[in-house]
This record gives C-alpha cells, sequence and structure tokens, in this order.
C-alpha cells in the first residue's frame, strides 16, 4: 500500500516534469527564454514575499476544490461542478454575513462558513440526488449547473445584491467584525488556507478511521459488493457530492469574507477546474492534495511575474497546466494491477448480480 | 403575419444557434457509439473554433479556415484515442482533461497567432450558412452508415460488445480510433460554425459550454444520430427564445434567460432518466487480455 503510493506520487512527479518540458517548448515557440522564464517565475512565486502572499491567496481556494473534487471520486463519482458550487456557496455567504445581526466575530465567521458550505452541498445534492435516483451521469449535470451557478451570482449582485451606487454589479461589504484575519502582514494572504490544509487531513482521518468513510470508499472500489455488505450505495453518493459540495462551497465564502469581503460577479477565476487537476495529481489522496495545490497556486501567482520579468505571456500557464492534467492521466496507464483473483463460483456471481438489481 | 414573419426568424435563430451543439452532438454519437464517451466534445469545438479563425486570418480564406479546424479537431480526437483506446486512461478522465489541455493551449495560441489582445480580429467567413446545410447532409451520412452499411454495423457492434465483434474478425481498436478522430473532425465542425457563420472572431472560452450540451443531447436522443441531432435543435431553440425574451422582456433579468438552455437540459435529462441508455461498451477500455 505505502509502495503504492510512493510509487503514484513519483509518477505524477515525472508527468508534471514532462508537462514543464512540454510548456518550455511552447514558451521558445513564442520567443522567449524557458529557463529565465521558470526562473522568474518560481522565484517570483515562492521565494519573493508579495509573489508567495499571492500563491497563499490561490492555495486556499484550489486546496478547497480539491477537496472537492477528492472525496466524491472516492466514492466513484467525478464532481466537476466545484466551480458552481464555489459560486453558490459565495452567494450563500454573502447572504448569512449581510443579513447576520451583531455578533462576536469568530461565532459570525463560523456561521458565514456553515451557510456557504449549506449552499454548496444542496447544489451539489442537486447532482448527487439526479444520479442516486435517475442514474443520471453527474459529469454531465455537475458542468450544466456550473453554467447556472455564475448566472444566479450575476443576477443577484447586478439585481437584490447590488451595493447602492456601485458603478458595475458588486454587493455590499460584509461587516468588518466578519472577516478572516491577516496571514502575511500588509498582504492579501488570508487564514482561509488554514481551513484546507485542516479539512485535508480531516478527510485523510475521516477515510481511515470512520465507517462512513470506508462506505464511500466501499462504494467507490465496487459498488456491488457495497450494496450486498448492506451499504445504502445512492444514499452514500448523495452524501458524497454534497459533502463534496459542502467543501466547495466553503472556498466560495472564504474567497468573499478573507479576501473581497463582498461578492462580485465572475468573482472565482475558475478554481473549481483547477481543484480537479490537482485531485488528479494527488490521485484522490487527501494528504497529497496540499502539496499539489502549492505546485498549481504558485504556477499560477507567478506567471504575472514571469510575464513581467521575462516578457513571456502569462496564458503560457494555462497550457502547462493543460499539459500537467493531460500528462498525469496518461500517466494513470501505468499503474501496476494487482494480481486478478481467482474467478468467483458461480452461485456467488449470480447472488452479486441479484444484489445489483 | 407579423407574428409569422417574426416566428421564421425565430426557428431560423434557433436553428443557427443549435448548429454547433448539433455538429458536437453528431461527432459524440459516432463516438459513443464505438464504445467511447467523448467529454471532450467542448475542447473539440474550442479547437475548431481556434483552427477556423487562425487559417481564415493566416489565408483570407473561409475554407482554408474550414480545413484547419477539423484538422485540429482531428487531431484532439487522435490524441483522445491514444488516451483511452492504447493507453486505456478512465475515458471520462482523459475527456476531461483533454478539455482542460484544449482551454489553455487556445488561450495561449491565440496570444500568438493574433497578438496581444485575446482575441482574433474579424476573420473572413461564409457568405449564407453552407455549414448548417452540411449539417443536414452529415446528418443523413452519418445515419445510412451506422444502420445500413457494413462498416456501422461493424461500429455498433464494437459498442456493444467489443469481445464479440473482437472474436468475429472486427479491428476493435482501429474502429475506435477512426470514430474517434471523425467525431473530433465533426465536433470542430461546430466551432467552425461558430467562427465562420455566426461571429466572426474568435475569443477565448468562444464553446461556452456548448460541448456539455451536446452531451446532454446525446443521452436525450438515445444515442441516434438523428434524434441527437434534433435534441440539439431544440436546445438551440431554448436559446432562440432566451434571446427573443430578453428582447422582449427588459423587466425581467436577463440572468434568467441565459439559464435556460442549461435548466432545459437538466430537465430533459432528468425526465428521460433510465429510459436512454448508452452502448453497453460505452465506457470501458476494451483489453484484450482481460478475463
Amino acid at each position: 500500500m505505502m509502495l503504492h503510493i510512493v510509487g503514484y506520487r513519483l509518477r505524477t512527479v515525472w508527468a508534471t516534469v514532462a508537462a514543464l518540458v512540454a510548456g518550455a517548448g511552447l514558451i521558445v515557440v513564442s520567443g522567449g527564454d524557458p529557463l529565465a522564464a521558470y526562473r522568474a517565475l518560481f522565484a517570483g512565486a515562492f521565494l519573493d514575499y508579495w509573489g508567495f502572499a499571492a500563491t497563499l491567496v490561490k492555495l486556499g481556494p484550489i486546496l478547497l476544490a480539491a477537496l472537492a473534487v477528492i472525496v466524491p471520486l472516492r466514492a466513484g463519482l467525478y464532481n466537476i461542478g466545484g466551480e458552481g458550487q464555489i459560486y453558490i456557496g459565495g452567494l450563500a455567504g454573502t447572504l448569512a454575513g449581510l443579513w447576520l445581526p451583531a455578533l462576536p466575530g469568530p461565532i459570525g465567521i463560523a456561521l458565514i462558513v456553515l451557510a456557504s458550505s449549506l449552499g454548496g452541498a444542496l447544489w451539489a445534492g442537486i447532482a448527487g440526488l439526479l444520479r442516486a435516483a435517475r442514474g443520471l451521469n453527474e459529469v454531465i449535470v455537475t458542468l450544466l449547473l456550473n453554467f447556472v451557478a455564475v448566472h444566479i451570482v450575476s443576477y443577484a449582485v447586478s439585481g437584490p445584491l447590488m451595493a447602492e451606487g456601485a458603478p458595475y454589479p458588486y454587493s455590499d461589504e460584509v461587516p468588518p467584525d466578519f472577516r478572516l484575519p491577516i496571514l502575511l502582514p500588509q498582504s492579501d494572504a488570508h487564514l482561509g488556507v488554514l481551513f484546507g490544509v485542516v479539512l485535508a487531513v480531516l478527510i485523510h482521518l475521516h477515510f481511515t478511521r470512520t465507517t462512513q468513510g470506508f462506505a464511500l470508499d466501499a462504494v467507490g472500489r465496487n459498488p456491488r459488493a457495497a450494496r450486498y455488505a448492506g451499504i445504502a450505495v445512492g444514499r452514500q453518493m448523495l452524501a458524497a457530492m454534497m459533502i463534496g459540495g459542502a467543501i466547495a462551497g466553503i472556498a466560495g465564502g472564504l474567497e468573499v469574507i478573507g479576501l473581497k469581503y463582498r461578492l462580485f460577479h465572475m468573482f472565482s477565476a475558475g478554481y473549481g477546474y483547477d481543484g480537479i487537476i490537482v485531485a488528479f495529481m494527488a490521485g484522490a489522496q487527501a494528504l497529497a492534495a496540499p502539496v499539489a495545490a502549492l505546485f498549481l497556486a504558485g504556477l499560477q501567482a507567478g506567471a504575472g511575474i514571469m510575464q513581467r520579468a521575462a516578457g513571456v505571456d502569462a496564458t503560457v500557464v494555462d497550457a502547462i497546466q493543460g499539459l500537467v492534467v493531460i500528462a498525469v492521466a496518461a500517466s494513470l496507464a501505468w499503474t501496476r494491477r494487482p494480481p486478478r483473483p481467482p474467478a468467483k463460483p458461480l452461485a456467488v456471481q449470480a447472488r452479486l448480480k441479484e444484489a445489483a438489481r | 403575419m407579423i407574428d409569422m414573419i417574426a416566428d421564421t426568424a425565430l426557428l431560423a435563430a434557433a436553428v443557427r444557434l443549435a448548429t454547433p451543439i448539433a455538429f458536437a452532438a453528431l461527432g459524440g454519437v459516432l463516438a459513443e457509439r464505438s464504445g467511447v464517451y467523448n467529454v471532450a466534445l467542448e475542447g473539440m469545438i474550442l479547437v475548431g473554433a481556434f483552427g477556423a479563425a487562425a487559417g481564415s486570418f493566416a489565408s483570407g480564406s473561409a475554407l482554408v479556415g474550414l480545413g484547419a479546424g477539423m484538422a485540429g479537431g482531428a487531431l484532439t480526437g487522435l490524441v483522445l484515442a491514444l488516451l483511452v483506446v492504447t493507453l486505456r486512461v478512465n475515458q471520462l478522465v482523459a475527456g476531461i482533461a483533454l478539455n482542460l489541455l484544449c482551454a489553455g493551449l487556445t488561450a495561449f495560441s491565440a496570444r500568438l497567432v493574433f497578438g496581444a489582445a485575446a482575441g482574433s480580429a474579424p476573420v473572413a467567413g461564409f457568405t449564407g450558412d453552407p455549414l448548417t446545410w452540411a449539417l443536414f447532409a452529415l446528418t443523413a451520412v452519418v445515419t445510412v452508415w451506422l444502420y445500413r452499411t457494413q462498416g456501422g454495423l461493424r461500429l455498433r457492434a464494437t459498442g456493444e460488445n467489443p469481445r464479440a465483434a473482437d472474436s468475429a474478425g472486427i479491428g476493435v481498436f482501429g474502429l475506435r480510433y477512426a470514430a474517434l478522430i471523425a467525431s473530433g473532425a465533426i465536433a470542430a465542425l461546430g466551432g467552425c460554425h461558430i467562427v465562420l457563420a455566426q461571429v466572426f472572431v474568435f475569443t477565448e472560452h468562444i464553446s461556452a459550454g456548448k460541448g456539455f450540451i451536446a452531451l446532454a443531447a446525446i443521452i436525450l436522443g438515445r444515442w441516434h444520430p438523428v434524434w441527437g441531432v434534433a435534441a440539439a435543435l431544440f436546445f438551440g431553440l431554448c436559446d432562440a427564445a432566451q434571446l427573443r425574451l430578453q428582447f422582449d422582456h427588459p423587466d425581467i433579468p436577463y440572468q434568467m434567460f441565459l439559464i435556460l438552455p442549461f435548466v432545459a437540459s437538466i430537465l430533459a435529462l432528468a425526465w428521460v432518466g433510465r429510459q436512454s441508455r448508452a452502448p453497453a461498451a460505452t465506457g470501458q477500455a476494451y483489453d484484450r487480455e482481460a478475463r
């Protein structure tokens, strides 16, 4: 098991290196110097105070979005709806932040985070319910719901929630008491990143130490066997999607109370999709997600610095991200398969089939 | 009388807006009939749109753009085939990864080809809408091929039971490669239509979810080319109605109308539910040596 995980990590590292090499090719094509560009990018993202603060600002939501993919993935479901869940979570968090009475800061923040997670969970629950009850592919439903969520937030900030006299659509500010403390002085880096790290550890413990985590895993590994073992597969699927949605929803809420203090149209820069990349890189292991998320956050935060220092267009990072995820996907082909167990006796097969109905 | 003219205009708009979705759905039906989920339709539309804009931009000819767009789509299909047929990567994972790659590569390439601005300058397009006529012709060709020829029978057999097809001497791997390359080229036609017959420019993320709506159209059309295209036309009608309603009801927030095609897709899917069944082998890699 341990060896398997190490093998996986190594494959991801090689895949990432391959993607960076291919990205270097793109930089050369665009007339830049790849070594200078990468040096500027990574030094800017990790060694510079302001650059690292920018990396942390992106790390929080990307990590949470990755965990939102990982939990359902362990139950065999593909949650591609992180982006939409972030939007609905941000909306719910903003509503709570604006409507809550004056409360001590920590209590207010806790309630706002709770509201965002509820928003995200309910939004993801639509896809979970349609999957469990109607057999609909959750990939398609979550993808479609993303577009709906973005338009709902757009409506909210240009209509009922729009701040008075605002030049373009945004909501009122949440009260100062309900804002997250700053982590690195003088910068934008806020405490939200800790939520992601703590949740990663909690999710790891959940899958390794609790019955519900085991049940989710069992559903993901073999739904038929899980049903045979008495696990309510449909209910576990719904739960997995809702937990994922809740985590993405928190990411949305934290963007509001940690970074911008108000709700904007298009406030998430595709973090939901970044989360998918990180989840693949981490091999659906919650404890590996922070490392992969740090890499991706640094890549994005360093892109602008690279563009200024080395004259290479920042969108090359978009292409590199795509290359990383393709390389990681391709590397999955080299999973060493466990030896095949002997075929089950026919009687057992028949009972499994019966149980699957 | 005025109503009638207005409705003709509405239908024309519906067909125009539906064409990209319909091309993608048609390509998707081919792929999924061969046993491969093609979640990468969105990326294929995007690559098609970029290729069309770049080709037309460089040459001044819409036909060159069309060729470049289709070639880009075919190449995307080839990469998908490499991942899911040869390397046997999970088909959903490969499709999602390919969408992200297409989004990143087209965004970067757009800067290279068109300069600093995020999109292209206006490019030469078609006069009239030959691509929509091509769509109807292609739908007929695909339908006849799929249901009335030996090749089509083999493709469907490959999607239902690759092992049996293999035993009968059908080249499962070659057929799936061919189906995915064709699927990419056809879906890319949708992107070509957006650029060469609708907006005449390329911008990042110009596909705007049409590939995902096409996935819904495939299910709604029960993996039949004609019904898949018909479902795409229904979603196009929702889109056209959305634009019309926005214009007629400025008092209602326009976002309520923008979500219409997406909500219609989800409701339609929930309605057909389990009644719509994918070809039996769709989603599984064919491993000759597995038991």
